[in-house]
């Protein structure tokens, strides 16, 4: 019988630290200005908060207020910083194969996480094992920390499964297509949490809290909102994870917002921030730090770390119908994985022999990706008629030997499809 | 589990309380979720006192927020909890018609079977009270069409207390329909022993007889059973002998007992509060069509709401499936 432990209704409240950048997120190519007005509170109109630890051009950004970030990362060593580079890697080689394959026709459909591994990498990195995840349908970076296998991963994609893999086997759930149903979900799993006593033990390895994953777009759905008043009345422990790509598909986040994304959180009473998600640092840092309120009983936060979507949609998608390419080439210039590597050159942790290998490493995760995904075949006709219910169900039952009946008379009788 | 048994005359509403209560003491992971069940005990008073005896934990006010209660109760049973949501009033359940429909519906099925989500969402629903706009709706069938959920509705006091029991043990999401206005209508009730479905089939999906007849099966089920027995009474007393068939279930289907009882009797009307353009009598008209085509005296007869709008409570006694109503239906179905 599962035991109910005291509901934590109080906590730390106050915002998380941040530091003000100029609006519209990173300056081109240059590290953040530091506007030392302060938090968002009194920040100027034109003035967006946003955490920046590692500039575009690898260095270390030092603000006045993130000391406390920055201690966050201080323990990350360069094996730790070459193994979220690894991830990150092979989250784009992922991309490139999957939308190969697609364009192959071995997959119905992809849709592309390319620009936001730093976001996915950095965020997940800094999970607990007995987190649980709530993604939506692009977190290929999370799924790859949290061991999803790769070929797993493209099951729904090819139209052979409508999941893929044992969400508990890795503590993440289904992607959900439905634009912020999961929001709730993974609320709801945070009240779960509470209830098993799990918050605020004091003990790392118990304490438990969930991160959900969504978009720009969805900030606009009920679910989302939602979501945000039962997480806030409730105190649980759940990290909203927006990753602002610009785009929900053809509209810009002005279609969605006249605020920036993460005051939205604000105005639900959660402590929120906007990170540079293209910094895979700031991200690990913020979702630590979100964690850790979570995990500690002081309730939900609400990150929007701000990205782009560098490539399409999905791969029914066009963006050259609604985005300039000068756009495109101002975030290619802000390129999270070749940030990491200029952060690494930077500071001695690049070695090329390392380089080659992993380079050569990436080669053979595509190849066994391509074999894994192609190896895929349908599944039993009879599995559409298994699962809909736990027990029997007269109509299912009834529609399967008539469906069986039928395939059985008609074998080699097929005139038409 | 089981508890020794005890039998007490009780309303419709307090059979309800009473199996919540049951499956709170024998299941810890059972919860209720919604709007004004805690300290007020609900709109209805089904849940009255039970926050008192279980805590804010157990028995949860919520945001006034439906697609909220359900989408969090969906997250809730995949950590292993079983909630049971109610929701104030049929015409309200639609802003969680989604999470319903594209979540919990799907759930087992999308994980291949790997997640379990038993999530019971409590309606109360049907007219006849008076009320305003979105408070007497009969939206079962919206439901039933969805592959994954089980949607129930109990007519008797006993069924309301066994199937709601059994509604929390389910594995699967069970739609629970309740009849409000039968909510004060009052039977006998034996309470505890073991929970009901314990071995299927069961409450859950099975029909019953709720009174024995020849010439005609009148097929009913929630608030429409009690309209059919008192049809019953006057066939009765003009010398026509009706079978009652009270459905209980509306996913599953039990053919075969309505099949059973339209091949003996021949004749066969259905009554529903719901509009009957392709609603659940449609169904059943086809279902006895395929059965019992050679038994049939007569066309299946429907009883049912009109393809309009809930109207307004002053004319809702003109919408309402009536005994007369009923009568004249069996009238058409013995003169055909």
């Amino acid at each position: 019988m599962r035991r109910f432990g005291p509901l934590e209704t109080t906590g730390d409240r106050t915002a998380a630290t941040t530091q003000p950048c100029p609006a519209g997120a990173v300056s081109e190519g240059d590290r953040v200005k530091i506007d030392a007005t302060g938090g968002s509170d009194v920040a100027p109109a034109d003035v967006t908060p946003l955490v920046q630890l590692v500039a575009p051009d690898g260095s270390r950004v030092a603000g006045p207020d993130d000391a406390a970030l920055r201690e966050r990362v201080a323990h990350l060593t360069t094996d730790d910083l070459r193994a979220m580079y690894r991830d990150m890697v092979l989250t784009r080689r992922f991309d490139d194969e999957a939308t190969s394959l697609q364009r192959q026709g071995e997959l119905a459909l992809y849709a592309q996480s390319r620009g936001q591994e730093a976001a996915q990498v950095g965020s997940a990195r800094a999970l607990a094992a007995q987190d649980y995840v709530f993604p939506s349908y692009r977190e290929h970076g999370v799924l790859h920390v949290r061991g999803v296998d790769p070929v797993d991963r493209l099951r729904l994609y090819r139209g052979e499964d409508h999941g893929g893999w044992d969400p508990n086997e890795h503590n993440v759930h289904l992607y959900t297509l439905v634009i912020g149903s999961h929001a709730l979900h993974a609320t709801g799993y945070a009240m779960g949490i509470q209830r098993d006593g799990l918050v605020g033990t004091g003990d790392a390895t118990r304490d438990a809290a969930v991160v959900t994953y969504f978009g720009d777009g969805a900030t606009s759905q009920g679910d989302v909102n939602e979501a945000l008043v039962f997480a806030a009345v409730n105190n649980a422990p759940v990290v909203f994870f927006c990753q602002n790509n610009q785009w929900a598909i053809s509209e810009p986040t002005t279609k969605q917002s006249r605020v920036p994304i993460y005051r939205r959180g604000e105005g639900f009473g959660i402590p929120s921030v906007r990170v540079d998600g293209n910094d895979v640092l700031a991200c690990y840092a913020v979702t630590a730090e979100a964690l850790e309120r979570a995990h500690s009983g002081g309730g939900p936060t609400f990150v929007e770390a701000y990205t782009y979507r560098m490539g399409a949609h999905t791969t029914s998608d066009d963006p050259s119908r609604y985005r300039d390419l000068a756009e495109e080439e101002q975030w290619r210039r802000r390129d999270p994985v070749e940030r990491l590597e200029a952060l690494l050159r930077a500071e001695g942790g690049w070695d090329e022999t390392w380089a080659a290998e992993l380079q050569a490493e990436a080669e053979a995760y595509g190849e066994r990706l391509r074999d894994g995904v192609r190896a895929l075949g349908a599944p039993d006709v009879e599995t559409m008629f298994e699962n809909v219910y736990a027990t029997d169900h007269a109509q299912v039952t009834a529609e399967r030997a008539w469906f069986r009946e039928y395939e059985s008379a008609t074998a080699g009788e097929e005139v038409a499809r | 589990m089981s508890t020794p048994t005890t039998t007490q005359t009780l309303t419709f509403a307090r059979a309800i309380t009473e199996g919540l209560r049951a499956a709170l003491e024998q299941d810890g992971t059972a919860m209720l979720m919604g709007e004004d069940i805690g300290r007020l005990g609900g709109v209805f008073r089904v849940t009255d006192g039970l926050q008192k005896d279980f805590g804010e934990a157990r028995v949860v006010d919520t945001p006034l927020a439906e697609s909220g209660i359900v989408g969090t109760a969906i997250g809730l049973a995949l950590r292993g909890y079983r909630p049971v949501c109610e929701i104030q009033f049929d015409g309200f359940v639609f802003p969680a018609y989604d999470q319903i429909t594209t979540q919990l519906s799907k759930m087992r099925y999308r994980s291949r079977g790997r997640l379990e989500v038993p999530v019971v969402i409590r309606i109360p629903y049907g007219g006849g009270i008076g009320a305003v706009e979105h408070h007497s709706e009969s939206p079962e069938a919206l439901f039933a069409h969805t592959a994954g959920l089980r949607v129930v509705s109990p007519a008797t006091p006993q069924d309301a207390y066994d199937m709601i029991r059994a509604a929390v043990a389910s594995p699967d999401p069970v739609l629970f329909f309740e009849p409000k206005g039968r909510y004060w209508s009052k039977g006998e009730v034996t309470l505890g022993g073991p929970v009901p479905d314990a071995g299927t089939p069961g409450v859950l999906d099975t029909a019953r007889v709720a009174r024995a007849g020849d010439d005609v099966t009148l097929v009913a089920y929630g608030p429409t059973v009690a309209t059919a027995l008192k049809a019953a009474d006057a066939l009765a007393a003009e010398g026509t002998s009706a079978e009652v068939v009270d459905l209980r279930a509306i996913s599953p289907l039990d053919v075969p007992a309505v099949a059973a009882s339209v091949r003996r009797t021949g004749r066969c009307v259905v009554v529903h509060e719901a509009p009957s353009f392709l609603g659940v009598g449609a169904e059943i008209a086809a279902r006895v069509s395929e059965e019992c085509f050679y038994s049939l005296e007569a066309p299946v007869q429907r009883v049912a709401g009109f393809h309009a709008p809930y109207p307004v409570a002053k004319l809702e006694h003109e919408y309402l499936p009536s005994v007369d109503r009923v009568v004249d239906a069996v009238d058409r179905a013995l003169s055909f």
